[in-house]
């Protein structure tokens, strides 16, 4: 039915993950669309990308040059839009990442194509692609299919798709085309990237972390943690919404937007589970959640979970230590 | 420096039981309370600081009926200046079409700037800035952790994956979507929310705006909405506070934690 364009994603010289898991989903896609898989790459220097790309398409599409470089909205908007209006996709794929989200709304109205963001999963029915996604923080799951149309445009969340380590297929071809003469002047520019996550400990290489998140509920209730984790020998590491209220620096953030994370044990305190977090400690070895909520997200990928206060399982912890 | 923010009200459902509604599309929502998009709480703290710093206005626009006022109103005591609620009446919306109700909104207003949350709490879909900035011809930039404008432009931070963060020099007239954590929203109290029951506050119902059948047909269908299966997951820990820690020591002792 319809050819799968997968926009490939990459930052100071490497391509990022999601590319990857775009690849491996749009090729099982490109077998139940039956159509040919070819990856849109826009880059400074493309030539080891391309190469890298080719393993996994039938085609790299490349568009090399200065301005390319890193992810601009005009410009990668203007030369991907190009490509859908006269290639014609049937579905085209980007990241649910910070670039994707500034993309693909923009070429939905550019090329007029429906968009669905951040799927989980991506099926047919009827000869059309149906989405799966997560809504309400991920506590519900929502089927949401497209109007009618000649293509759709598609952004995949991070780690929804892992391809295997042999994902690689026959080589696909590469085919250099110029940026368009008349590409419009930027009216962003690149100035530089600044590294957010320094800071005076490190989370990453911490064997035991006790982490919270929202339900400590104030920025007072911080120290009574602190000092559980001392007492167990724990680095205190936290989510999201404790860095948004500054009750703890950014160098203690877990997640997609904050660091990786390995440890071996991982307690995680009144966090609720955004996939933005889960995807963080996806490398932890045993996770302990202790959450209010019964139907957080976050029990659904702990080990253990305990369906109560934190204050008050934290308070009788800390008795049962010597 | 004149300044639009786009905000919406969501249902609160952390700590909630959600149940999905009779039609299989929804969730129940009659006893869920409602709150600020925890996104837009922060684009109206960045609209009022840079008008504090720079001048100008704020206007603040929402779509939807009159409960959902509580966030203009919420706005208002903020320091915004005025706010236009557009009635949609009991029309269905997707991210398309708000984006599309929003430009026709806003296209005949004076702007520099136009901020709208990353996403929306309910949906997550994180759709409406980038297409109505694309609706309204203007520069975009998403995921915004900073601002700093300096004439003709503005300064943008950009936060990326994995602890890196972008900095951009961009061109206004621009819309920007806005990252929580990029301030800290200021206190409102009841008091200042009725005091700024003074200020102007503009209802536009939807057939006013003129818009075309193409611009108000959804462009992505829920199909079903469901809870997800309860199959693998945590072993649950039951019991009293001093049992669960009990069995928390003893499973952290197996595991070669030295306590």
């Amino acid at each position: 039915m319809g050819d799968i364009y997968v926009v490939a994603e990459h930052r100071k010289g490497e391509i990022r993950d999601i590319t990857f898991e775009m690849l491996f989903k749009a090729r099982e896609l490109c077998q139940t669309f039956s159509g040919r898989l070819t990856v849109l790459l826009l880059a400074g220097k493309a030539s080891g990308f391309a190469d890298e790309l080719a393993k996994r398409a039938d085609r790299v599409l490349v568009f090399e040059d200065d301005r390319l470089e890193t992810f601009n909205s005009d410009l990668y908007k203007e030369t991907v839009s190009r490509v859908i209006q006269e290639e014609q996709p049937f579905l085209t794929l980007m990241g649910h990442t910070s670039w994707g989200m500034d993309l693909a709304p923009a070429l939905s109205i550019t090329t007029g194509l429906p968009l669905a963001t951040d799927c989980v999963d991506i099926r047919e029915s009827g000869g059309r692609p149906v989405v799966i996604r997560q809504i309400y923080s991920g506590k519900v799951f929502s089927r949401v299919s497209f109007k009618e149309s000649p293509g759709y445009l598609i952004t995949v969340r991070s780690g929804a798709f892992l391809p295997p380590e042999d994902a690689e297929t026959t080589p696909g071809e590469i085919e250099r085309r110029d940026v368009p003469a008349d590409l419009p002047e930027a009216r962003r520019t690149f100035v530089q990237f600044v590294e957010t996550g320094a800071g005076e400990i490190d989370i990453t290489q911490a064997d035991f972390l006790v982490s919270i998140g929202r339900g400590v509920g104030e920025e007072e209730n911080i120290a009574v943690i602190r000092e559980l984790a001392d007492k167990m020998g724990a680095t205190l590491s936290c989510s999201r919404p404790v860095v948004d209220r500054n009750w703890l620096p950014k160098f203690h953030q877990v997640g997609t937007s904050g660091k990786s994370v390995r440890p071996k044990i991982y307690l995680a305190l009144g966090i609720s589970g955004a996939f933005q977090h889960v995807a963080g400690i996806t490398g932890a070895g045993t996770v302990i959640a202790v959450n209010k909520d019964r139907k957080a997200p976050i029990f659904r990928v702990a080990d253990y979970g305990v369906a109560d206060d934190l204050f008050k399982v934290a308070e009788a912890l800390k008795q049962q230590l010597p | 420096m004149n300044i639009i923010v786009c905000i919406k009200r969501v249902p609160m459902t952390q700590e909630v039981d959600l149940e999905i509604d009779d039609v299989g599309k929804g969730v129940k929502k009659e006893a869920l309370a409602y709150v600020i998009n925890d996104w837009d709480n922060y684009c109206i703290e960045e609209a009022v600081r840079l008008q504090e710093a720079f001048g100008g206005s704020v206007t603040a626009i929402t779509i939807g009926n009159e409960d959902d006022e509580e966030v203009l109103r919420r706005a208002l005591a903020m320091g915004a200046d005025k706010a236009v609620r557009v009635d949609p009446g009991v029309r269905e919306l997707d991210g398309f079409v708000i984006s599309r109700i929003l430009a026709k909104v806003i296209g005949g207003m004076d702007y520099d700037l136009i901020l709208t949350g990353v996403q929306a709490d309910d949906d997550n879909s994180g759709v409406v800035g980038i297409m109505l900035a694309e609706s309204l011809g203007l520069s975009h930039a998403a995921v915004v952790t900073g601002i700093e404008p300096k004439d003709a432009t503005a300064k943008v931070r950009v936060e990326l994956e994995g602890g890196m963060d972008e900095v951009s020099q961009i061109n206004l007239p621009s819309l920007l979507t806005i990252q929580t954590g990029i301030n800290e929203p200021r206190y409102v109290s009841i008091m200042g929310i009725r005091k700024a029951g003074k200020k102007e506050l503009t209802v536009v119902p939807l057939e006013d705006l003129g818009l075309s059948d193409e611009d108000l047909t959804l462009r992505t269908l829920i199909e079903e909405v469901y809870l997800p299966p309860e199959t693998a997951g945590a072993e649950m820990i039951e019991g009293d506070p001093a049992s669960v820690a009990a069995q928390l020591v003893k499973i952290l002792k197996e595991k070669g934690v030295n306590l």
